[in-house]
C-alpha cells in the first residue's frame, strides 16, 4: 500500500480511485488488527504489535507538528507524560475511557499554551524552537516530580479496571493500541491532504510568503500543535497501563523525544506514511536485537541510519518513491522550451486610453504612514491614493522607501504610525493573512516559490488562501487555468528550483493572480530579466491589469514605467517628492534632483 | 539558613557553573563560528573521560600525561567531524540531528567497550580539601574552575587580540570579503572545529575526576549547558563565564532552601525566558 500511495501525493488532485484506496485499506487494517486475538496469536505477538502502534502513534502525532511545519520539537515527552500521569492519577478513580479523553484534552491544552508563547516570538528559528520544548519538558518533569503529580517514588497503576473483550485484559491494552494508531494514521493522512496541511506545508517552506498568501500561520501552527500533543497525549495514557508503573524520569526522559525524531526522519517527515515507516524500522530492529551487545548494534544501526538519511534521504525512505517518480518527470519537462512564449498582446501606445483619473474611486489610502527602523526613517508621513483600476507606478531611487511601503502595505511590517484604509477599513496593524484575504496580493522582488511544493501546489495555495478563498478542488482547476495564462502550464508538476529566473517571476505572477486580488503590487518584476524578457513581462502586465485590475508596480526601469502606469508616485529617503501623470512627474525638479543629486549651489 | 551553609552552596554553585563553562565553551564557538550545534560534543566530553578512567584509573598512566594526550587526539577528532561536515555541507538544523545520531552512536560505543555500569575514577593528586574559614575547598573542583574560567578568558584574548581570532570574526561577516583580504575561512574554521575537540578533552578529563560514570548521564548536562551557552551569548566565553556561574550558583542556592530535585527549574526558566523575550539573542 506505501509504494502506490505516496507516489501519488505529488499529484494534488489525487486521482479518485486512491482517494478511496488508502482509507479503505486503513480501515481494513484496523479490522484485521482488531479481530486477530480472535485468531489467538502467541502472546508476544501481541506485545511486540502493541510497542509498534505506540510507537507509530507517537512518530506519527510528532510529525503533524514537526514534519508538516517544519519546527522540530524536542520535547514531545511532555505531551505523552501528560497523558501518562493523567492514567496514573485518575485511573483510580475514573474509568479508563474517560481518562483517554481527558488525556488527550490536558495534554493539547498544554501543546496550545505553549505555542501561544512561543509562536508570538516573531520569526522564531528552529533551532529555538528545539531547544524551548527541550527546556520546558525537564522543567515540567521537575514540576511533576515535585508534586503529588508524582511526588518522586513514581506511581503505580494497580488498581485500573480494563474491560475483558478477548480473554483477558492485557489485550484489550492491545486494541487500545491498535486503535489509536490507526486513528493517528487517518488523522494525519486527512490533515496533510486537508486545507490545514496545504497551510502547514507552505509554513514549513516559507512561513513568510505563506502569511502574506492568505495563511493564518498562527492559528495553523497552534491547531497542528493541538493535534499532535493530543495524540501524543492518548498514546501516553494507554502506554501508561500497558507499563503499569510511570516514573518521571522513565516518562521525560530525552529518549522518547529522540526516537519519534529519529523515526520520522529516517521514515519521511513530510509525509503522514514516513514516521510509521520508520517506527516499523526502528522497534523491529529494537525488537530483533534485544539483549547485551546484540542490542548495542541496533543503537549503532539506528543512528548511523538517522545520519544517513538526514544526509542522503531528506524526505525519509517515503521520499524514495517521490523522487523516483519525479525523475520520470523531469525528462519531459527539460524538453520544454525554456522560456514560455510571449503571450499574444497587442501593446498600446503609453497614455492611449487613460480613463479620466478624478472619476476614479479611490479603493487604498495612506495617510501619515511612519516607519522607522533602528533610527532610519524608513517611512516619513507618507500620504498616498491608490485609485480602482489603475496601473500605479511607484518609483524612487535605490532605499528610498518602495519596497518598504510594499511591505507595509501587505501588513509584512506594521507601521509605527498612520492609517490604511481599505475601503474605509484601517488595515495598518491587521495581520498579513487578513490582508491577503481582503484581496492585496504581492510579488516578491527576488521570486519567493515554496521550494518544496510543485509549481501547481505553489499556485493552488494562493488560490486556497487569497481573497479567492477558494475549497481545495477548486483551487486546482484556477491553478491550472492561471498557470496557462502565464504561459508555465507544462512546468505544473516541476519544482521552483527547475524553473529559470523569468519562469519564477511568472510563477509569482501566477500566485497574484490565482488569488484574485483587487489590488496587485508588483515588485520589481522586471528585474535581472533580458531585454526579450522585459518585453513578454510588459505585456503581461498588461494582459494582468486587462483593463480593470488595480496594479502597483514598483520599478526601476522608466521605459517600462512611461509604457504602463497611468500615474505615478515617487519616494525619495521615505518621503514622497512628487505625484501625478508619469510624463510630468518625471519632469518635475524635485525628481531629477532625486535621481540625479542636488545641482551645485552656484548652478 | 546559616552562613556556612549558604557560603557552601554558593562554592559548590560556583564549582558546577565552571563546569558548565568549560564543556559549554566548545560548544558556543562551534555554534557561533561554525554554525554546528553538536550535540556531540557531549559525546566527546564523554568519551575523553572514559579514556582517562581507563588510562589514568585502570592502567595507572600518570594522569597528566593522559591529559596531554587526549588534548590533540581530540583537537583531531573535532577537525574530522568538520571535514565531514563541511564535505555533505550540512546546515545549522541538520546539524542538530547529524550529531545526535553521532552522539548515539557513540553512546553504544562506550556501553560496549566500558559496559552500562557506573565506573569511577579514583584521583590521588587532587584529593582532599583546603580549607578556609568554616569552608572546604575540594582541590580537584578549585584546579578545574581555575582552568575552566581560565581557559574562557584565554579564547576571549584570542579572538579580540590575535590576528587569527580578527580573521575567524571577519570571515564570519562576509566570507567573500574576508578571503579576498588573504583570510584562509577553511582552514580557521577546522581550527575551530579542533580546538572545541580540545575543549571536549580538557572538559572530559575533569568529568572523569570529579563524577561517576555512566554511557547513561551523556545528556545529563545537556540543558544546563544550552541554557548557559545562550544566555552567555554565542561565542562569547565571558558571557559564558558569567552565565553559567548565574545558573550553577542559583541551581546550588534553590537546592539548598527547597530540595536538590527542584534545582533544573531555575536554569530551565531562564532559558525558556530568555529564548521567547530576547530571540535575537542568539
Amino acid at each position: 500500500m506505501s509504494i502506490s500511495m505516496s507516489s501519488q501525493n505529488i499529484v494534488p488532485a489525487r486521482a479518485s480511485a486512491t482517494r478511496f484506496v488508502v482509507p479503505a485499506l486503513l480501515i481494513a487494517a484496523t479490522v484485521f488488527f482488531v479481530m486477530l486475538p480472535a485468531f489467538k496469536p502467541p502472546p508476544f505477538f501481541e506485545s511486540l504489535l502493541y510497542l509498534l502502534f505506540f510507537w507509530i502513534a507517537l512518530a506519527t502525532s510528532w510529525t503533524i507538528l514537526s514534519g508538516f511545519t517544519g519546527y522540530f520539537s524536542f520535547g514531545h515527552g511532555a505531551f505523552y507524560g501528560v497523558g501518562m500521569y493523567t492514567t496514573a492519577n485518575l485511573a483510580g478513580t475514573l474509568s479508563i475511557w474517560w481518562c483517554l479523553p481527558i488525556a488527550a484534552l490536558l495534554a493539547a491544552l498544554l501543546g496550545v499554551a505553549i505555542g501561544a508563547v512561543v509562536f508570538r516570538v516573531r520569526r522564531l528559528r528552529g533551532e529555538l524552537f528545539a531547544l524551548l520544548t527541550l527546556a520546558l519538558t525537564i522543567v515540567l518533569a521537575t514540576i511533576i516530580l515535585n508534586t503529588p503529580i508524582d511526588g518522586g517514588p513514581g506511581k503505580y497503576l494497580l488498581g485500573v479496571q480494563l474491560p475483558v473483550i478477548y480473554e483477558n485484559s492485557a489485550t484489550t491494552i492491545y486494541l487500545m493500541g491498535a486503535l489509536v494508531a490507526m486513528g493517528s494514521l487517518a488523522i494525519a493522512r486527512w490533515v496533510q491532504y486537508s486545507r490545514l496541511g496545504r497551510g502547514l506545508f507552505a509554513i514549513s517552506d516559507d512561513e513568510d510568503v505563506a502569511e502574506v498568501l492568505g495563511v493564518p500561520t498562527y492559528r495553523y501552527k497552534l491547531l497542528a500543535f493541538a493535534i499532535s500533543s493530543g495524540i501524543a497525549g492518548v498514546a501516553g495514557a494507554v502506554q501508561a497501563v500497558f507499563v503499569s508503573y510511570v516514573t518521571v524520569s522513565e516518562t521525560f526522559s530525552g529518549t522518547i523525544a529522540l526516537y519519534v525524531i529519529l523515526m520520522s526522519v529516517i521514515g519521511g517527515a513530510r509525509h503522514w506514511l514516513g514516521p510509521a515507516i520508520g517506527a516499523t524500522f526502528v522497534t523491529l530492529l529494537n525488537f530483533t536485537f534485544v539483549s547485551g551487545d546484540s542490542a548495542l548494534a541496533a543503537r549503532i544501526v539506528i543512528g548511523l541510519a538517522l545520519i544517513l538519511a538526514t544526509l542522503f534521504l531528506p524526505e525519509g525512505v517515503v521520499g524514495l518513491f517521490r523522487k523516483r517518480r519525479l525523475a520520470h518527470v523531469q525528462p519531459a519537462l527539460e524538453a520544454a522550451p525554456a522560456a514560455p512564449p510571449v503571450p499574444p498582446v497587442t501593446l498600446r501606445g503609453a497614455g492611449v486610453a487613460v480613463a479620466p483619473q478624478l472619476e476614479r474611486k479611490v479603493i487604498l489610502r495612506g495617510e501619515g504612514i511612519s516607519l522607522a527602523f533602528r533610527g532610519v526613517q524608513a517611512l516619513d508621513r507618507v500620504d498616498f491614493e491608490i485609485r480602482e483600476g489603475e496601473i500605479l507606478g511607484l518609483v524612487g531611487p535605490n532605499g528610498s522607501g518602495k519596497s518598504t511601503l510594499i511591505n507595509v502595505m501587505s501588513g509584512f511590517y506594521k507601521p509605527d504610525g498612520g492609517r490604511l484604509l481599505l475601503d474605509g477599513e484601517n488595515i495598518a496593524r491587521a495581520p498579513a493573512h487578513h490582508i491577503a484575504q481582503l484581496g492585496i496580493a504581492r510579488t516578491f522582488q527576488i521570486p519567493r516559490p515554496f521550494p518544496r511544493l510543485t509549481v501547481l501546489e505553489n499556485v493552488m495555495v494562493a488560490a486556497m488562501f487569497g481573497g479567492a478563498s477558494m475549497r481545495q478542488t477548486m483551487s486546482i482547476v484556477k491553478a491550472r487555468e492561471m498557470l496557462a495564462f502565464v504561459g508555465l502550464a507544462e512546468r505544473a508538476q516541476a519544482l521552483p528550483s527547475q524553473l529559470n529566473l523569468h519562469q519564477r517571476k511568472f510563477l509569482e505572477l501566477a500566485r497574484v493572480l490565482a488569488s484574485d486580488a483587487r489590488i496587485v503590487m508588483l515588485d520589481e518584476v522586471l528585474a535581472g530579466l533580458t531585454p526579450a524578457e522585459i518585453t513578454s513581462a510588459i505585456a503581461m502586465v498588461r494582459r494582468i491589469h486587462g483593463g480593470t485590475r488595480t496594479i502597483v508596480f514598483v520599478e526601476h526601469n522608466m521605459r517600462a514605467v512611461i509604457e504602463l502606469t497611468d500615474r505615478l508616485i515617487v519616494l525619495n529617503q521615505g518621503r514622497l517628492i512628487a505625484e501625478g501623470a508619469p510624463r510630468e512627474v518625471m519632469d518635475d525638479p524635485a525628481v531629477v534632483r532625486a535621481y540625479l543629486g542636488a545641482p551645485d549651489a552656484e548652478g | 539558613m546559616s552562613a556556612t551553609l549558604l557560603g557552601q552552596s554558593i562554592l559548590s554553585g560556583i564549582f558546577a557553573g565552571s563546569l558548565y563553562a568549560l564543556i559549554g565553551l566548545g560548544m558556543s564557538l562551534s555554534w557561533r563560528y561554525l554554525r554546528v550545534i553538536n550535540l556531540a560534543h557531549f559525546a566527546f566530553v564523554f568519551f575523553a573521560a572514559y579514556l582517562t578512567y581507563e588510562f589514568a584509573g585502570v592502567r595507572g598512566v600518570n594522569p597528566f600525561v593522559v591529559a596531554l594526550a587526549l588534548v590533540p587526539l581530540f583537537f583531531l577528532l573535532g577537525v574530522l567531524q568538520q571535514v565531514l561536515i563541511l564535505r555533505f555541507s550540512i546546515n545549522e538544523f541538520s546539524s542538530i540531528i547529524v550529531t545526535y545520531g553521532l552522539a548515539i552512536v557513540a553512546e553504544a560505543v562506550i556501553q560496549l567497550i566500558w559496559s552500562a555500569d557506573f565506573v569511577r575514577y579514583e584521583n590521588r593528586a587532587m584529593h582532599g580539601n583546603l580549607a578556609l574559614g568554616t569552608l572546604l575547598f575540594p582541590v580537584a573542583d578549585l584546579v578545574m574552575a581555575g582552568i575552566a574560567i581560565g581557559l574562557c578568558f584565554a579564547v576571549w584574548a584570542a579572538l579580540h587580540f590575535t590576528w587569527l581570532g580578527k580573521a575567524l570574526r571577519a570571515g564570519l561577516d562576509n566570507p567573500q570579503i574576508a578571503a579576498s583580504f588573504g583570510v584562509p575561512n577553511q582552514r580557521l574554521l577546522l581550527l575551530v572545529a579542533g580546538s572545541a575537540g580540545a575543549l571536549a578533552a580538557v572538559g572530559g578529563f575533569f568529568v572523569a575526576v570529579l563524577y561517576t560514570l555512566a554511557p547513561s548521564q551523556i545528556f545529563s548536562w545537556l540543558g544546563v549547558v544550552f541554557a548557559a551557552v545562550l544566555l552567555g551569548g554565542l561565542g562569547n566565553p565571558i558571557g559564558l563565564v558569567a552565565a553559567s556561574l548565574l545558573i550553577g550558583i542559583s541551581e546550588a542556592i534553590t537546592m539548598a532552601v527547597t530540595a536538590p530535585s527542584w534545582a533544573p527549574v531555575v536554569p530551565f526558566t531562564i532559558l525558556i525566558l530568555l529564548l521567547v523575550l530576547w530571540p535575537e539573542r542568539v
